[in-house]
């Protein structure tokens, strides 16, 4: 296994032109090409805003608004992150021919899935930048260093379940409508749409059980709330686990790799 | 010369394809890094069983054999691409597969950036490549079309671009698993070529194929496996024969079990309707359109033929025969009453159901005098000068006006093999001879 890793130093240009690829075959033959990458979040920002402020208004405190910023603050990294699940639970199967014809390291694809998803996240980033200063948002510098911390413990935590997913997915087909059921559940069971601070005591805790919670809270406490940021511990707590989840991740991955070529 | 690939003992053992027992595989794979501890001997396939051979470096080596005779999974383990269950795989050098060409083509974007993909898959740096580029493209012969995304290539556009990135790779030791089928012939030549100057360089070539041609001019070893086992290696002319002669041998079981099957239906058909139409004796009729007619019998079976064989140049009866051997029909006839008024005629046909000859007692200038009892009838052909095919015979014998005692419409079928690759149905007796300022010598290797 440590012998894999650092392998995968070495495959560090295919990463490079795998992810290139995949951000330019995405869009390729479509009008708006890189744009989407743009109008995406802000249109699911918009839904969102327009359901929760008109539709449904008053199902938020005053310490959310305003409320589309607070939104997008817990949106956009979760973007990242389902669509990276999502998409590297299915990305052995769907680049079979190259696992089953071609010496190549499969490990690369979930990565790459993860790494192009965090691309489209970057690209989420000056919109974000551009509400953040449209409403003047109470940013500092102390906290605003944090910000490349909790990209990177995001990385490591999907990087790790992107490799579990995705060699699980090879022996049973049943993950992928696992988890496209389970995301759905997922995104409801983070303080996304909604703050911590609503949630009733019982679930507090259930929500402290998830990992995603604690991005979520990190994202916007340094963006959304004026300081301090109160949650570094659980973000350097989530680090640690992190770490260890991408061991396991890689760990179940290169057991099952030999099986790849014959299950896939 | 040191070895470039060794296989000692390999085993390759699949899992057979069933939904049971997933959790089973999955548990044992990641507990003991095996997907098999924990399966019954039915729920397993071995691919490849106890299969050692050496490739020296500089060496052409083919793997011959059947379909599902285990080449590909040979190959695959060599590549790396799967790894044994028990034995061991070495390979010194960097390998290059052309297992599936374009592989790692993506369909949205041009050929000009999947070239640099694949070759960095394939283990090319980015500078290799630019420095390779010019040359990929033109042996692919895609210089206008190089920047149109490969989804708008035709097939054979696809194939010869990844064959020129995987070919540009600069491997020592060049995998081929039957590619060479792609492409039109000047492409298939240009490969060759590019063979030539692999085997030139010194560099190692592993080639599955079952162009057995390919194997006698390309091979300085071979190794014929056969559901999984090694069957013979070494010379690849002996290995090549053996593997012929085997080939042939499957192939005259199954012509006498067809053989068989086609006279047992028309038998059934006949004897199932004679019962209700004893009268009518529609069967006995021969069809309407005899060139139409497929396999059948039919006649009023006064005089009836019992049984038919060939006999090739060695006395033995079989169904498989080399061009222009001497060969012959024999037909056990049996006259269930004396009759004066009968004809024996034979008819060749081919594949598509083209007459190749056709002739009978009558017209060879024989007149039947009497025949009662039983009695053999032998058409003997001093040399099938026939190319190489299946071919169906009719045998009969009938009235002198025509009126079938016994027809045997197609029922018989025997199979020309030849080493040549000459086209048509007749092969004259011939040879080439040159005057003038002509001269020609004989291809040897390439």
């Amino acid at each position: 296994m440590v012998r894999s890793l650092r392998q995968l130093v070495r495959y560090r240009g295919l990463i490079q032109s795998l992810v290139a690829r995949e951000l330019k075959a995405r869009y390729r033959g479509s009008v708006l090409g890189f744009f989407w990458s743009f109008v995406n979040p802000l249109l699911l920002l918009l839904i969102y805003s327009f359901v929760f402020t008109v539709v449904l208004p008053g199902t938020h405190p005053k310490e959310m608004e305003p409320y589309g910023l607070f939104l997008f603050c817990g949106i956009l990294p979760w973007s990242w992150f389902s669509a990276s699940l999502s998409e590297s639970s299915v990305v052995l199967i769907n680049n079979g021919n190259l696992i089953k014809k071609v010496l190549f390291p499969a490990e690369v694809l979930p990565i790459v899935s993860v790494l192009a998803n965090m691309v489209h996240f970057f690209f989420g980033l000056p919109i974000l930048a551009a509400f953040l200063i449209y409403y003047a948002a109470p940013l500092q510098a102390g906290e605003l260093v944090w910000f490349p911390v909790i990209v990177i413990v995001q990385l490591v935590l999907t990087t790790g379940l992107a490799l579990l997913l995705s060699a699980l997915t090879v022996h049973f087909r049943d993950v992928k409508d696992i988890l496209s059921n389970l995301l759905t559940f997922w995104f409801f069971a983070t303080p996304i749409i909604y703050p911590m601070t609503l949630a009733p005591g019982a679930g507090r805790r259930f929500l402290n059980l998830n990992p995603v919670t604690h991005l979520a809270i990190s994202y916007q406490e340094i963006l959304f709330y004026p300081g301090p940021f109160g949650h570094w511990k659980w973000l350097v707590a989530l680090g640690v686990a992190s770490i260890v989840v991408f061991f396991l991740g890689y760990f179940v991955f290169d057991r099952l790799r030999d099986s790849f070529a014959e299950e896939v | 010369m040191s070895t470039a690939i060794a296989l000692r003992d390999v085993t390759k053992i699949y899992r057979r394809y069933g939904r049971r027992r997933q959790f089973s595989t999955l548990k044992s794979a990641i507990l003991s890094g095996t997907m098999l501890s924990d399966l019954r001997p039915d729920e397993t396939f071995p691919a490849l069983s106890g299969v050692s051979f050496e490739v020296q470096k500089g060496q052409t080596y083919g793997i011959i054999g059947r379909n599902g005779s285990g080449k590909s999974t040979a190959l695959k383990l060599v590549a790396g691409i799967t790894k044994p269950t028990s034995g061991t795989v070495s390979v010194d050098g960097r390998i290059s597969a052309l297992i599936e060409l374009g592989a790692g083509f993506h369909p949205e974007i041009s050929g000009r950036e999947n070239v640099f993909i694949n070759g960095i898959m394939l283990g090319l740096s980015k500078r290799e490549i630019t420095r390779r580029f010019d040359e990929i493209v033109e042996f692919a012969e895609l210089e206008d079309f190089i920047d149109a995304p490969v989804k708008t290539y035709s097939s054979g556009m696809y194939m010869r671009l990844g064959f020129a990135v995987a070919i540009n790779v600069d491997p020592d030791i060049l995998l081929v698993d039957e590619v060479l089928a792609v492409g039109d012939e000047a492409f298939t030549h240009k490969c060759l070529d590019k063979f030539g100057e692999f085997r030139r360089r010194g560099k190692t070539v592993l080639l599955v194929t079952h162009s057995l041609g390919l194997v006698e001019r390309f091979c300085d070893e071979v190794l014929w496996l056969d559901a999984g086992r090694a069957r013979a290696d070494g010379d690849p002319r002996r290995v090549v024969g053996a593997y012929i002669t085997a080939v042939e041998q499957r192939e005259e079981r199954q012509l006498a079990q067809e053989d068989a099957k086609a006279r047992d239906s028309v038998e059934a058909s006949a004897s199932g309707e004679t019962g209700a139409t004893l009268e009518a004796g529609a069967k006995d009729e021969p069809p309407p359109d005899m060139f139409r007619a497929t396999e059948g019998r039919w006649g009023s079976r006064e005089v009836e033929i019992v049984g038919v064989r060939f006999v090739g140049e060695d006395g033995s009866g079989g169904h498989v025969f080399h061009s222009g051997e001497r060969v012959s029909v024999h037909m056990q006839v049996v006259a269930h009453e004396p009759v004066e008024d009968f004809v024996f005629g034979i008819g060749l046909f081919n594949a598509d159901g083209v007459c190749c000859y056709g002739t009978n007692t009558s017209i060879a200038e024989l007149v039947g005098d009497r025949f009662e009892g039983t009695g053999e009838v032998t058409f003997a052909i001093d040399g099938l000068d026939l190319t190489e095919g299946t071919y169906k015979v009719d045998v009969a014998v009938h009235k002198r006006d025509g009126v079938p005692y016994d027809y045997h419409r197609l029922l018989y079928t025997f199979r020309v093999k030849s080493r040549t690759k000459d086209v048509g149905i007749y092969r004259p007796r011939h040879r080439w001879e040159f005057g003038g300022g002509i001269r020609l010598r004989p291809r040897i290797g390439e």
